[in-house]
């Protein structure tokens, strides 16, 4: 009895053992589940909101428009309908609220004949917009649904679905405008780079310095105050640095530059790259360590000094490690949140130099999350982002095992 | 007069007493043989020819060891000098992960000859003595790594002898190694006592009866004989030499 | 000659830019302590935040990271460790072990704000916990679960496989190998990954923003389904979004004092058992 007890017992462990040994595979697969479905639903969306359309003039030979172009004829930066390949024909703007600068001045100036045109309860709106829109050929409308009269004059623009071009390499980033949402990550994209690539220029010469200086310069001692020293940088919350990066490092490039404001890419990488230290210092020092003894000695043996044998034989050797570090460290830095979060100053632009304000991919989830109402546009903008995270992040990891397996084999 | 010579050397690893009082001197141009069984400090006495014992921490070493007369453990002895002067084969070969032509001409690069005629030549030359030259003529720019052990070594030889050393030091240069690779490898120590001075390390008595011209025999940090070869495998002095010699220990 | 003075030029160098590390770590902890030692009293650490957070204290701020730290860690550590365990002892070599321990340093990859989505996405909304502990707690286990493996991992690579060998030689399972013989002596090991996988979870903020943190919540939580403050959040609001930023400048301080100082014990502690540690096997 005892024994099958125990048999059995035995084989339950084994089994929870199992499980729990598939626990992160089936985490992996339920963030990609979780995360790609919501983010999927952007694409084939209209951006514009349920129950509104974009009407124009029938003789406007225009078909259909972007987020973008719409975001930008509204914004009056494009005025000509040419620009947009219509015809030579300034752009008429018509939004709801402003339905009586279409009508004379007589007729705004007596309260009954605006009575008269759009009814007591607005119940002769439709008939209203749609005469307005037949008199006007440059006009376009945003108009609801319910508004579009049975006759109505005008023709329905078709308004381009969102698709994954359209999110990659789109320019503007105004998730929450009217009358259309614009949701083009490049800048985000461009951001996220832009900081990471300085903070690793930075962080890269500092690490391997360290990095070499503790496995092969230092004395012992010495090496024994620098490693805690490495594991508490890793380990200081990134809300800290954040908050050390806000209070110190961007008043300190808003004096120096004598700029506007001191939230710019500059902080941002300045943080990143202290944070990346530990994992470049570390994973590279591993890597030199593991440089044969053999080969140490064989080129001291042939009278290298210590550097030279560091320089060229050891960091050769190690590259591939070193390299390892460097991407890691990238990985590292493309994901930080809350430390770029609060000093670079979000501003969603494509950037240009390093002291203009910056948003990167996480900082714009972490800030935009709280108030995108869920399953709208904005939250599946906003876990499409997500995705782009997830994969970037997939090959980074992807790469680093590459390169530390050929490592392996090498050393082998 | 010597070209090496040690006066009452001791070497401490910590509290470990591994070398006592070690007088040897040897001639130039000859082979010397170091035997001995494990751990009794013969790789220990040779890496103290060129200094390589300073990489270790916690070493404290006595006496004086006198190269080409001069003190090489006496201050403002440039370490990088020495060792150029005194070159290292090591145990197993340990060629860098470089092409063959660069292993080879490293140590010339380390020491700051950039004249590229001038380091073919001598690379070229070093091969040559090392018994590679034929082998590897038509694939210099190949990783070294694509050599076979033996050849792998006679390039760490080669690599050895593109300095230009007057001593070379062998720490069982072939004891990773196939017979054949060996015989190649010790015809080549046989050739190369013309122009250098060499001491071996080697766990083969055979092979320190056939290539060397004197042998010392370390036992526990001390020398307990040391003579001619001949004398030492036909007529030791030592009863521990003899068991030794005779297979009884080691 | 001029190799030794490139030698000495280079070193000097290397040396320059470890102390720039060293100098970054001081200037940050000096700044954090130097400014914050003064908020730091008992009764800023026990009682409730006043006048919009820049006045009183920390106190459910604290309880909320505590409750969040006993949560994330109730949920990884069993798992982490059966996890190291399967894949250090069980786990047979060959495909299915590579493709666990790559899937382990992929999830220990994945940016903390990822995880923040997942965990919204999935504890929030598909599983209704609402704002919660116990989705905050979650997500937080997720996110330290790789951690976890790791170091038992690592603790138990570094017992001796004579240990085993001998137990085996005894007649015993492997369970009973494991159980009795293995894990005993990785056990310390363990638990210094743990410390320092406390002091982690902690500081993440990105994971609860949107799966419990709470802006302003004066009161304690009573159930695992009720949202809580927490430190780090605490911490970013107090700095950029809250009532008066200026004035609650000194309760940042303090507050970002309390955090460093946990990860500071945290590290002090995973230190002083390591050393404790490795004295011990050195005098066996």
């Amino acid at each position: 009895m005892k024994k099958i007890l125990s048999y059995i017992f035995g084989r339950i462990i084994t089994v929870l053992l199992y499980l729990s040994g598939s626990v992160t595979s089936i985490i992996v697969v339920l963030i990609v589940i979780f995360l790609f479905s919501e983010g999927s639903g952007l694409f084939g969306k209209k951006p514009t909101e349920e129950g509104f359309i974009m009407a124009v003039n029938k003789t406007n030979n225009v078909k259909h428009l972007d987020a973008e172009q719409i975001k930008l004829i509204f914004d009056g930066e494009i005025t000509n309908w040419k620009k947009v390949g219509g015809r030579n024909d300034s752009i008429i703007l018509f939004r709801m609220d402003n339905i009586t600068d279409f009508f004379t001045e007589e007729q705004r100036e007596n309260p009954d004949s605006v009575i008269k045109l759009l009814g007591e309860n607005y119940e002769r709106l439709p008939q209203c917009i749609s005469r307005v829109v037949e008199a006007n050929p440059g006009i376009i409308a945003f108009v609801g649904k319910k508004y579009i009269d049975k006759n109505f004059a005008g023709k329905e623009l078709k308004i381009d679905k969102i698709t994954i071009s359209d999110f990659l390499f789109g320019k503007l980033w105004f998730p929450t405008a009217h009358p259309v949402a614009v949701f083009g990550a490049l800048p985000l994209l461009l951001g996220t780079f832009w900081v990471s690539i300085f903070a690793i220029l930075f962080a890269l010469p500092l690490g391997l310095a360290t990095a070499i200086y503790m496995a092969e310069v230092a004395h012992p001692t010495v090496r024994n105050i620098l490693k805690p020293v490495i594991e508490l940088l890793a380990g200081i919350p990134s809300v800290v640095y954040g908050f050390f990066g806000l209070v110190v490092v961007v008043p300190f490039i808003q004096n120096t530059f004598n700029l506007p404001v001191g939230e710019t890419a500059l902080a941002g990488s300045i943080i990143l790259g202290i944070m990346a230290l530990p994992t470049i210092i570390t994973i590279s020092e591993d890597a030199i360590r593991t440089t044969p003894r053999s080969m140490k000695e064989a080129s001291l043996a042939l009278g290298a000094t210590h550097w030279q044998t560091i320089f060229k034989v050891i960091l050769p050797y190690s590259s591939s490690g070193i390299t390892a570090g460097a991407i890691l460290g990238i990985g590292r830095a493309i994901g930080e949140t809350m430390a770029v979060l609060m000093v670079t100053g979000n501003a969603a632009v494509i950037p240009h130099t390093l002291l203009e304000p910056v948003r990167t991919i996480p900082a714009t989830i972490a800030a935009e999350l709280g108030e995108a109402s869920q399953g709208g546009l904005h939250y599946e903008a906003l876990f499409t982002l997500g995705c782009i995270l997830f994969i970037i992040t997939m090959i980074v990891n992807l790469a680093v095992e590459i390169i530390s397996s050929r490592n392996k084999r090498v050393a082998s | 007069m010597y070209k090496i010579e040690s006066k009452d050397v001791n070497l401490y690893y910590g509290e470990h007493h591994a070398l006592k009082n070690i007088s040897l001197q040897m001639k130039a141009n000859t082979v010397t043989a170091l035997i001995g069984p494990s751990g009794c400090g013969k790789s220990t006495y040779l890496r103290l020819l060129n200094r390589m014992n300073d990489l270790i921490e916690n070493v404290r070493i006595e006496g004086t060891v006198l190269i080409d007369n001069k003190d090489i453990y006496a201050r403002g002895i440039k370490i990088d000098e020495l060792r150029k002067k005194v070159g290292m084969v090591f145990q197993k070969p340990n060629p860098f992960p470089k092409t063959i032509f660069e292993n080879v001409a490293y140590g010339l690069r380390v020491n700051g000859i950039s004249n590229k005629s001038y380091i073919e030549e001598r690379v070229t030359r070093s091969l040559q003595n090392a018994a590679l030259w034929e082998e590897v003529k038509d694939k210099l720019k190949k990783s070294a790594f694509e050599l076979s052990g033996g050849q792998q070594q006679r390039l760490c030889i080669a690599r050895a002898l593109a300095i230009e050393p007057s001593i070379v030091l062998m720490d069982e240069p072939a004891s990773a190694l196939d017979p054949i690779s060996t015989a190649k490898i010790e015809e080549l120590i046989y050739e190369l006592k013309d122009k250098y001075t060499i001491v071996i390390v080697t766990h083969n008595m055979q092979q320190a009866a056939r290539v060397s011209d004197r042998t010392a025999f370390f036992y526990i940090g001390e020398v307990v004989e040391y003579n001619d070869t001949k004398e030492i495998f036909t007529n030791p002095k030592n009863q521990r030499t003899q068991n030794y010699i005779t297979g009884r220990f080691g | 000659m001029t190799k030794s003075i490139n030698q000495q030029i280079a070193f000097w160098i290397l040396r320059i830019m470890s102390s720039l590390v060293v100098l970054f770590l001081v200037l940050i902890l000096g700044f954090i302590i130097s400014k914050g030692i003064g908020v730091i009293n008992w009764k800023f650490l026990t009682t409730m935040p006043e006048d919009g957070m820049t006045k009183g204290g920390i106190y459910p701020a604290i309880i909320g990271t505590f409750c969040l730290v006993g949560g994330s860690m109730l949920f990884a550590f069993p798992i982490g460790v059966m996890s190291g365990i399967f894949i250090h002892e069980y786990a047979p070599n060959g495909f299915f072990k590579r493709f666990v321990q790559l899937m382990t340093n992929n999830l220990a990859g994945v940016p903390s704000i990822v995880f923040g989505l997942f965990g919204m996405s999935l504890f929030v909304n598909k599983l209704h916990f609402g704002d919660s502990i116990i989705a905050g707690s979650l997500t937080l286990g997720l996110l330290v679960l790789p951690v976890v493996i790791r170091t038992t991992e690592e603790a138990l690579k570094s017992v001796n496989d004579s240990f085993r060998l001998a137990s085996y030689g005894l007649g015993a399972s492997k369970l009973q190998t494991i159980w009795r013989v293995v894990l005993p002596i990785a056990t310390p090991n363990i638990i210094t990954g743990l410390i320092l996988s406390i002091g982690r979870v902690s500081g993440e903020t990105a994971p609860i923003l949107f799966t419990v943190a709470a802006y302003y919540l004066p009161k304690l939580p009573t159930s695992m389904y009720d949202q809580v403050m927490a430190l780090p959040y605490h911490l970013y609001v107090l700095s950029t979004s809250g009532t008066d930023i200026k004035a609650s400048r000194d309760m940042a301080y303090g507050t970002a004092l309390v955090l460093v100082a946990i990860v500071l014990i945290a590290n002090l502690i995973a230190n002083a058992l390591r050393k404790f540690l490795s004295k011990k096997v050195k005098m066996n």
